[in-house]
């Protein structure tokens, strides 16, 4: 196990040395660095000061060393539009973006799970095909228009949501966020319905292929034979074997939903980190473009790390197998 | 069929495409996606002589018509179905023309992708050893991130604009296409013809690609169904952003952007049939994808 755990925190180490590299290169040597990271309206003293600063006249493989070593201590640069360090302007947002992402989620397992069962258990009836259905127009429908449609139908033509910004927080055993208030519920339940439809889509046919495939085997046909209730045949045995893929999505969905916070947190206006990457990119604000991209990939690194470690301790099969 | 004299070359592939038809055709609903999918294909090709109106015209349009709602007609008596937009074009001729970007710019760079990752992902499964080690360990790190995240890096990166768009669509599709034409690489690279092609001595390039990439294809065209819905709907969110397409390419994902200032007003129709044709584009080319996985799928065959 701790082997385990070793190499895959290697391996994620490796990953996450390569993305800094492509990030940095990316903006960097494809870019034009002066551009992107001195303020356009900097005189030429300006820039030369801000070249030596930035060390741009070293050569390359320096630079990349300085920036990591930066990165190290928390200096990703500094904002150009707000003229504070980046990444302060992106952890003041983030609780906004996680809670958001959270709610999501929630809302994806809580409806999903139930759904998809249910279209397994009863694959032919007239409400599975209508939850089927409904998936694929789920995955199908793209979440900027969706947030669209719910603003207007919600927000403009009914008056009962509203549709933009996060509503009045309150703190809770440290925690600052917008679901301990009503009037913050009712501004994070249409941003996070938006968020939630691709996922609730894809734990629903999770949902519905393991139980199709689980209520086959023995073990079903045995708890069954045993004269078990089938409400504790679906709770015990079946929610169980099909909980591992469906932790791994939700795992793994949980960092893209933070990437695809970016598009429902612009349309809901969501004062979210999602929402500062895309200003940022509008801005040419370099630094906190650069500082979103690497604390993102150190996310979803740590995520997957965890899923990975998570998913060999309910399967030992998938450590037994890495090891051989 | 032609001529009796061309019977012998028609008879093969017709049996062909008539099986794939049969067989394609058992889903009805796989059947009217294909229809409206050929339809929305045929007014993408089309636009310009299908539309009413050339809505980039500068001289045709008049800023006067702006906002008119769907079904009203102008003081000159031209009829607007789908009403017009802030800028007084008309809402049906813009689609039409937003499909044909959308569309293209889906199909190329799925194209691309497609040639890119297969080339990559054959010779991986071909050669094995250590390019196909390090080109997998690409392919699953990429995929590990998010497609709008590794879209946004490189539009971060190299700025908006159409083929940067197309580029970065390609970037983000090609590692699917790469595993899925590994996959069965792999399968058919141990099987009889291709251990026949090795021994009449025939050269890697040419076993590669007319012997094992034609026996890849049906599982890397659903892989393409399915990933060219996906870049249609990728595009549109990164144009909707304001990082994609320039104003200069109005594809559907501007379109709906255009229409979402004017939504607190009121005037629903600039964003929501935009959007409609952008759903029914992306909803009929999954369900012929779905299809055509249903039918490659050899589990599921009879």
């Amino acid at each position: 196990m701790t082997a385990f755990i070793l190499r895959r925190s290697l391996q994620s180490i490796v990953v996450l040395f390569i993305m800094s590299l492509i990030v940095f290169v990316g903006v960097n040597l494809v870019g034009d660095p002066v551009d992107m990271l001195i303020n356009p309206e900097a005189d030429q003293a300006e820039i030369d000061r801000v070249i030596r600063d930035l060390g741009l006249d070293r050569p390359v493989s320096e630079q990349y060393w300085y920036f990591v070593l930066n990165a190290f201590q928390g200096d990703l640069g500094r904002s150009f539009i707000f003229g504070e360090p980046a990444l302060k302007l992106i952890v003041q947002r983030m609780p906004a973006t996680m809670e958001l992402a959270l709610v999501s989620l929630l809302m994806a397992v809580v409806f999903g799970i139930p759904l998809g069962i249910y279209a397994g258990l009863k694959p032919t009836s007239k409400i599975s095909k209508t939850i089927m259905a409904g998936s694929i127009l789920g995955f199908s429908m793209p979440t900027f228009w969706v947030g669209i449609i719910l603003i207007m139908f919600f927000s403009v033509h009914l008056g009962w949501l509203p549709s933009t910004g996060r509503g009045d927080v309150d703190t809770f055993f440290g925690v600052t966020s917008s679901v301990f208030t009503l009037d913050g519920l009712s501004h994070i339940f249409l941003p996070a319905f938006n968020l939630a439809l691709f996922k609730l889509s894809s734990v629903i046919r999770l949902a519905r292929a393991g139980t199709r495939e689980v209520i086959l085997q023995d073990y079903i046909k045995f708890a069954r034979a045993k004269g078990l209730a089938e409400s504790r045949v679906v709770r015990i045995h079946l929610l169980k074997n099909i909980m591992i893929p469906v932790i791994t999505i939700i795992g793994l969905e949980f960092g893209s939903l933070i990437a695809f916070s970016t598009v429902t947190e612009t349309v809901f206006a969501w004062p979210g980190m999602g929402k500062l990457i895309i200003d940022s990119i509008y801005n040419l604000d370099r630094p906190v473009v650069v500082a979103y991209l690497m604390i993102i990939v150190v996310i979803f690194v740590m995520l997957n790390l965890i899923v990975d470690i998570l998913y060999s301790v309910l399967d030992p099969r998938v450590r037994i197998k890495g090891v051989s | 069929m032609g001529a009796s004299a061309n019977k012998q070359s028609f008879d093969l592939p017709a049996t062909g495409l008539r099986k794939f038809w049969l067989d394609f055709s058992e889903s009805p609903t796989a059947v009217i996606a294909l229809f409206v999918f050929l339809t929305i294909l045929f007014i993408a090709i089309f636009a310009p002589w299908v539309s009413p109106s050339n809505p980039y015209d500068l001289t045709s349009v008049d800023i006067m018509n702006s906002r008119l709602p769907p079904g009203s007609e102008d003081f000159s008596g031209n009829f607007y179905i789908l009403g017009t937009d802030g800028a007084g074009r008309d809402m049906l001729s813009a689609i039409f023309y937003g499909l044909r970007v959308s569309l293209g710019v889906g199909a190329l760079s799925g194209l691309v992708a497609l040639i890119l990752g297969a080339s990559i992902g054959l010779s991986a499964a071909y050669f094995g050893g250590r390019f196909e080690t390090i080109m997998m360990r690409i392919v699953d790190i990429q995929l590990s991130f998010p497609s709008i995240l590794m879209a946004l890096i490189i539009l971060a990166a190299f700025g908006k604009g159409v083929e940067k768009t197309i580029i970065a669509l390609i970037l983000v599709q090609w590692a699917y296409y790469a595993r899925a034409a590994r996959a069965s690489a792999l399968v058919e690279k141990n099987k009889e013809y291709v251990e026949a092609a090795h021994c009449l001595a025939l050269g890697d390039r040419r076993i590669i690609l007319s012997h094992i990439a034609p026996n890849c294809m049906a599982p890397l065209i659903v892989v393409g169904t399915l990933q060219t819905a996906h870049a249609i709907s990728l595009e549109a969110t990164l144009s909707f952003l304001g990082l994609g397409l320039p104003i200069t390419e109005p594809s559907l994902g501007l379109l709906i952007g255009n229409g979402f200032e004017y939504m607190y007003s009121g005037d629903f129709w600039i964003s929501i049939f935009p959007g409609v044709a952008l759903l029914i584009t992306i909803v009929s080319i999954n369900l012929v994808g779905d299809q055509l996985r249903d039918m490659f799928n050899p589990r599921l065959q009879k």
